[in-house]
């Protein structure tokens, strides 16, 4: 079977979607564009700017690098799931207690890649959480308060699970 | 930018890839991890009439060990060989190599055998696969066939992989207990591409010392000369003066600023091998 548009059916933050799509469509394309997830933002458009990181099987992904048709029978999460469902609630809430975010641009995919780091759940020095987050570009903040909201939930779920 | 129209074949049969790569009128390209081909697409930099999807070819993703040797399919991703889920053979280079490039959403799609075959003067396992003097696993229509890395990458971008090849896997040496290895990436930034890469591999045990200088404009630089008299020194008489004269003796010209970044990244790459 080869084509220029194909059926595909994937979950997407939990839910099953079967939709026709052009193969030359990107996955954050699809997300905003047919299905109305317009967390997930393009920025650069070629994989540098992490601005459309989506999660793909539990990993985070470029949604501008991957075709939505290669994430035919995938689970996809976005910032919409990752928001429902509270996995980073807490992540949320030190972004708005040390001021984060001023666009907002970056945010869902700075909150996708940090959910990465914070799921393992170990210590990480600031030098480490802002070398993970050095694929995410924020042209507002400076990082240093992203880096600090990071820092504090891990600080805060470590001091938890302990 | 958006990629422009393409059809799309996706396979799990190994046979059927090779032979949709040339049965079909217009460019075919083969696609894997999507981390290079992807941004070019997206840039129309490449603007191929047919995709392969061969992510779902499962005698690309084996990963099996011999006693002198690691075989690692090509679907592997970096994010896989970073995580150790590799038996290591190269007492942690690889991993060490894996977890430099890009960032972690590249790392988790991007693959060992992508990254050999577009063959980027700036990419990290073309350089570091060098300096272990790894062989490649091509099938093609005539069967399986394997080659040297030091003659796989003709250029820029250019590999000898004929039309109705693709690449397997790659089989990375394993290295002896006292086997040393240095690779130094100079970067503006983490994850960026590299404006430099000094690798260095040797195994007193198989008499193997090599020494690559990758980021350049062109294929990887073995420096042969220079990597056998760093190893009956171990390391000691190759400083910055050294790693210069070695690079201009290789008779490439660098204009001054490049040559000194390469001379650092090659003598920081041997300091590494040598703990220094």
């Amino acid at each position: 079977m080869s084509d220029e548009t194909k059926t595909i059916t994937l979950t997407v933050n939990g839910e099953s979607v079967t939709k026709l799509v052009d193969a030359r469509t990107h996955l954050v394309d699809f997300l905003r564009g047919e299905l109305g997830l317009t967390g997930s933002h393009l920025g650069c458009e070629h994989g540098i700017c992490g601005a459309c990181s989506v999660r793909l099987d539990g990993d985070v992904v470029r949604g501008c690098l991957m075709l939505a048709i290669q994430a035919d029978g995938a689970s996809i999460e976005t910032v919409e799931g990752l928001t429902a469902s509270g996995e980073v609630a807490d992540l949320q809430e030190n972004f708005v207690e040390r001021d984060a975010l001023q666009c907002g641009f970056c945010t869902p995919g700075m909150l996708i890649t940090a959910a990465e780091l914070l799921r393992e759940a170990a210590p990480k020095t600031r030098e480490e959480i802002r070398e993970f987050l050095s694929g995410n570009y924020c042209r507002c903040t400076g990082y240093h308060a992203i880096v600090d909201a990071v820092e504090t939930t891990l600080t805060q779920r470590l001091e938890k699970s302990s | 930018m958006k990629a422009a129209k393409f059809d799309y074949t996706k396979t799990n049969d190994v046979a059927e890839a090779l032979s949709v790569l040339t049965a079909e009128d217009g460019d075919s390209k083969v696609l894997a991890g999507s981390q290079s081909l992807g941004p070019m697409m997206n840039l129309r930099l490449a603007r191929p009439d047919r995709l392969i999807d061969i992510r779902a070819l499962d005698a690309l993703k084996a990963v099996t060990q011999a006693p002198d040797h690691l075989f690692v399919g090509a679907l592997v991703t970096h994010a896989a060989i970073e995580d150790g889920i590799l038996p290591d053979v190269t007492r942690g280079m690889i991993q060490h190599v894996a977890a430099g490039i890009a960032y972690r959403a590249v790392r988790n799609r991007g693959t060992i055998g992508g990254s050999l075959v577009h063959a980027d003067p700036a990419g990290d396992w073309p350089a570091a696969l060098r300096a272990l003097g790894a062989q490649i696993v091509i099938d093609g229509p005539a069967g399986t066939r394997e080659a040297a890395i030091d003659t796989f990458q003709l250029g820029a971008f250019t590999v000898a992989l004929e039309e109705d090849e693709i690449v397997r896997g790659v089989r990375v040496p394993a290295l002896s207990g006292s086997a040393r290895w240095g690779y130094h990436k100079i970067c503006r930034k983490p994850g960026e591409f590299a404006e430099s890469i000094g690798a260095y591999v040797c195994d007193p045990e198989s008499g193997i010392a090599r020494l690559v200088l990758a980021a350049t404009e062109d294929a990887p630089l073995q420096l042969d000369t220079a990597a056998a008299a760093i190893a009956q020194n171990d390391g000691a008489k190759f400083d910055l003066d050294a790693a210069r004269m070695a690079l201009t003796e290789t008779g490439e010209t660098f204009d001054p600023f490049k040559l000194r970044m390469h001379a650092v990244a090659l003598h920081r790459a041997v300091a590494q091998a040598y703990g220094a």
